[in-house]
């Protein structure tokens, strides 16, 4: 590897409302290395991603690329010094080829129209420079999630990238996915790109990357290689304080069955089955996780048990009662409690305040109500307990909620299901887009419920989180479950060999 | 499954309109048959009234394919009709007439832009601004007892004016009737296969992604408001100075908003809201035709429901399956 260095950030600092997120930031990156950068969510890594790609403008502080001081004053200036962001989430743009996708913005120019053969050569050389291949004229928001993020990519090769910023890559990939994505990497390098690699994946960092820094609270607390750290070493800086890496926990002892579903048949939006002939039930002190890629039914799914979604066929008993399909109410009174999968759009009224938002599913009762309204005593009262029993950061129970971070706002649906007395969970994503710390936290929680003796449902695409919590695994693909394993017959390579095509 | 349940509506789509296409071609020629002056009299008639409708239509989709709705498109033809018949009874010149037309178009949508653009204001609030306003100036400044000097002339090609049937109906044309034949093609050209239009549809659908490449959303959304109001005011110079020769208030009578309802079931495409345009000028034609003919003894007050009702059967059939553009309505801001 050559030792020359490309990118040079001296002292950058930057804040938001009197909140640091970057104070002297120093980030070296050399030619042809993966960098990378190791933080918890809201530690100032995307700050800085954005300063380097000309989305933001640091306070303080100097940008140097091949050692030539710099002032990026827009994404635009960033894409002419040869800097490509790969974003978390993609920037396709919706009905658009991925011809079209990858040459927006640097379309190549024939009179007066768009030369779309010479753009199409281009596309042609890059695919036969690098080993990917793409199909240029299929629309790209119809292409798996993997092959999007090829496009991803490619869109920063066309416009000759020297400096590849991925945002949390894997974020949205499965197993197998992410080993492409890796041998992408690894031949991008050796063309003497050089790849900053955000992440809060601590696996990952380890098997690809040449050095990693490691940011928490805006600063950067060391840098390393990976023979010279370990993943302990590295969890423990990035989150300042010891962490459980492995879950070690009791295993469950089931009582009877909470919860039962009976060939039951969903369609999707667009009419089509998405969830074909599924059977299964989840006992007392059980988690039982359904594992898949996402889009296979897990959404209609878990919208239908919620009764949230029609059902075509089929029967759902909880705690022993058939339950009518479309009544979210009786099945939240009959036990259920659910983690919608996006919680900002399900789980969550954004510009309400906490303490509305922890009374959603119960605010027609007492003590929420007391005459002709609300009673604004005991909403206030409930909402402080729970910031306090389950560790809010918040202002107080009149903030709105979309002013918390991720893992604060989990913690707030997390509080409002878990209060109630119920017997059966679905939680559905429950640890999406939160950092490590927030995770850990979640599962302990899950585990706490479990042990409490409900059964719950745990859907998921992170393949760890459901080999660690479960204790029988689902696997869905296509709409059916196509394989059930006990957790101590599951591997990570079997499961995910049947999440992408069925069987094993 | 997305890509094949999408292929199969296109396909459907394509064999309807094919179908009725033909229909429409035997029924025309069957009346060309019987009876070629009021056959050439109802076409030639279509195609004036589709005219402000296609090119309300066009800057109504140049702003949507970008996110912007634009429902202040009336006020613009209005305020166009205005200042262009003014204008030609100052000067005299027709000619000066439709470009001060098109410069008030173009000037009330750059209070539009500035409006939601730069302001963020609703779209839907600035539109009905811009309606209001035009509404109010036109019918306060309003002169009584002027008249225009004279209105735009049919010009008659030579050669291809004496062809039967399509001679007097495309090739002795007034010039803005024509011009919104050329112009429907040239948008469509431009939109699909230009640099502009691709970057217009981007930042219409989303526009974070264009703007992380560099291109500045709200730029591209301002001019083409400004773009739009060019066909808005070239409309209204047709109703002033073409079709009627005069001003009268409230002239535009709904086209603004009928133009909206062509866009829309045409797709967001030029081509198709021309289609669509040329439908709604039919109906109207025909129930012109029908109140002259005095054919059928029914009273002209339902005969003139005739292209209305038209419009909310189609719009009632088409709106659900059609999609906007992604980001419609809603303003972008840096994050």
């Amino acid at each position: 590897m050559d030792d020359i260095t490309v990118l040079k950030l001296k002292g950058i600092s930057k804040t938001f409302h009197g909140v640091r997120a970057n104070s002297d930031v120093d980030f070296t990156l050399k030619k042809g290395e993966i960098h990378a950068l190791l933080g918890e969510n809201g530690a100032g890594k995307s700050t800085l991603m954005n300063i380097i790609s000309g989305l933001l403008q640091p306070d303080k502080g100097e940008i140097f690329i091949h050692g030539k001081r710099q002032k990026i004053q827009n994404p635009r200036r960033a894409i002419q010094l040869g800097i490509g962001m790969i974003h978390q989430h993609f920037m396709i743009v919706p009905g658009f080829t991925s011809l079209e996708n990858i040459i927006l913005g640097s379309e190549p120019i024939k009179g007066v129209t768009i030369d779309f053969q010479q753009a199409r050569r281009q596309i042609a050389i890059l695919s036969d420079d690098c080993g990917l291949s793409i199909d240029p004229d299929a629309v790209t928001e119809d292409l798996p999630v993997g092959i999007q993020q090829r496009v991803e990519i490619f869109k920063a090769l066309y416009r000759n990238a020297g400096i590849l910023i991925l945002d949390e890559p894997t974020a949205v990939l499965i197993p197998q996915e992410t080993d492409t994505l890796f041998k992408i990497l690894r031949k991008l390098v050796k063309k003497n790109i050089s790849i900053i690699f955000i992440t809060h994946k601590l696996q990952e960092v380890m098997q690809i990357a040449d050095s990693i820094s490691v940011m928490q609270q805006g600063v950067i607390k060391g840098v390393f290689s990976p023979e010279e750290t370990d993943e302990q070493a590295l969890a423990e800086l990035m989150i300042g304080r010891e962490v459980l890496l492995k879950n070690d926990y009791l295993p469950a002892r089931p009582g009877k069955i909470v919860f039962e579903v009976k060939k039951l048949t969903v369609m999707n939006s667009r009419g089509y089955e998405a969830v074909s002939d599924v059977s299964f039930r989840v006992r007392e002190r059980e988690i039982v996780g359904i594992a898949g890629v996402q889009g296979n039914g897990q959404a209609e799914l878990s919208e239908s048990i919620a009764g949230l979604r029609k059902i075509k066929s089929g029967e759902i008993t909880l705690s022993g009662r058939r339950m009518p399909a479309l009544n979210p109410r009786k099945m939240i009174e009959n036990g259920l409690a659910h983690i919608p999968e996006d919680r900002l759009k399900h789980g969550l009224v954004l510009p309400f305040s906490i303490a509305d938002n922890q009374i959603l599913c119960t605010y027609y009762r007492r003590p929420y109500v007391h005459f002709f309204g609300r009673n604004p005593k005991a909403i206030l009262k409930n909402s402080r307990k729970l910031i306090n029993r389950f560790h809010i950061k918040a202002r107080g129970p009149e903030e709105a909620v979309q002013n918390l971070s991720g893992g604060n706002q989990q913690k707030v649906i997390i509080s409002r299901e878990f209060s109630r007395d119920s017997s059966f969970l679905i939680a559905n994503q429950p640890t999406r887009g939160l950092d490590v710390g927030s995770v850990e936290y979640v599962h302990k929680q899950l585990i706490m419920l479990r042990d409490k003796g409900l059964g719950v449902l745990l859907i998921s695409s992170e393949l760890d989180e459901i080999l660690s919590l479960s204790d029988t695994i689902l696997v869905i693909y296509r709409g059916r479950v196509c394989s059930i394993v006990r957790k101590e017959d599951a591997t990570m390579e079997s499961i995910g060999r049947i999440m992408v095509r069925g069987f094993e | 499954m997305i890509t094949a349940s999408k292929a199969k509506t296109d396909s459907k789509d394509r064999i309807f309109f094919f179908l009725s296409g033909i229909l429409l071609l035997s029924i025309i020629l069957y009346s060309y048959w019987i009876s070629p002056l009021v056959t050439v009299a109802i076409l030639t008639s279509s195609l004036r009234q589709s005219t402000p409708l296609a090119l309300g239509a066009l800057c109504g989709l140049i702003c949507e394919r970008s996110g912007v709705m634009n429902i202040g498109i009336e006020g613009q033809m209005l305020l166009a009709a205005f200042f262009g018949f003014l204008v030609n009874v100052w000067t005299g010149s027709l000619l000066l007439g439709v470009i001060s037309g098109i410069a008030a178009g173009m000037l009330a949508g750059i209070i539009f832009a500035l409006m939601t653009v730069s302001m963020k204001m609703d779209q839907i609030i600035c539109g009905t601004i811009v309606n209001l306003l035009a509404a109010g100036l036109t019918g306060y400044f309003y002169p009584t007892g002027i008249n225009a000097t004279g209105k735009l002339k049919a010009y008659s090609f030579p050669f291809l004016s004496e062809l039967p049937l399509v001679g007097p109906v495309l090739f002795r044309v007034s010039p803005i009737v024509f011009s919104t034949i050329i112009l429907v093609f040239l948008v469509h050209f431009l939109l699909f296969f230009t640099q502009w239009g691709l970057r217009t549809r981007a930042v219409g659908e989303y526009p974070r992604a264009a703007d992380t490449m560099g291109i500045n959303a709200n730029i591209v959304r301002f001019y083409n408001i400004i773009i739009g109001g060019f066909f808005a005011g070239l409309a209204g110079a047709f109703l002033s100075l073409e079709a009627v020769g005069v001003f009268e208030r409230g002239m535009t009578n709904g086209r603004g908003f009928i133009a909206l309802a062509v866009m829309i079931f045409g797709k967001w495409t030029p081509i198709g809201a021309w289609g669509a345009a040329l439908l709604f000028g039919l109906a109207l034609a025909v129930q012109t035709q029908l109140q002259f003919d005095q054919v059928l003894s029914i009273p002209h007050q339902f005969t003139g429901m005739l292209p209305y009702l038209i419009t909310i059967i189609v719009l009632a059939i088409f709106i659900k399956r059609n999609r906007p553009p992604g980001s419609l309505g809603v303003p972008y801001e840096k994050k």
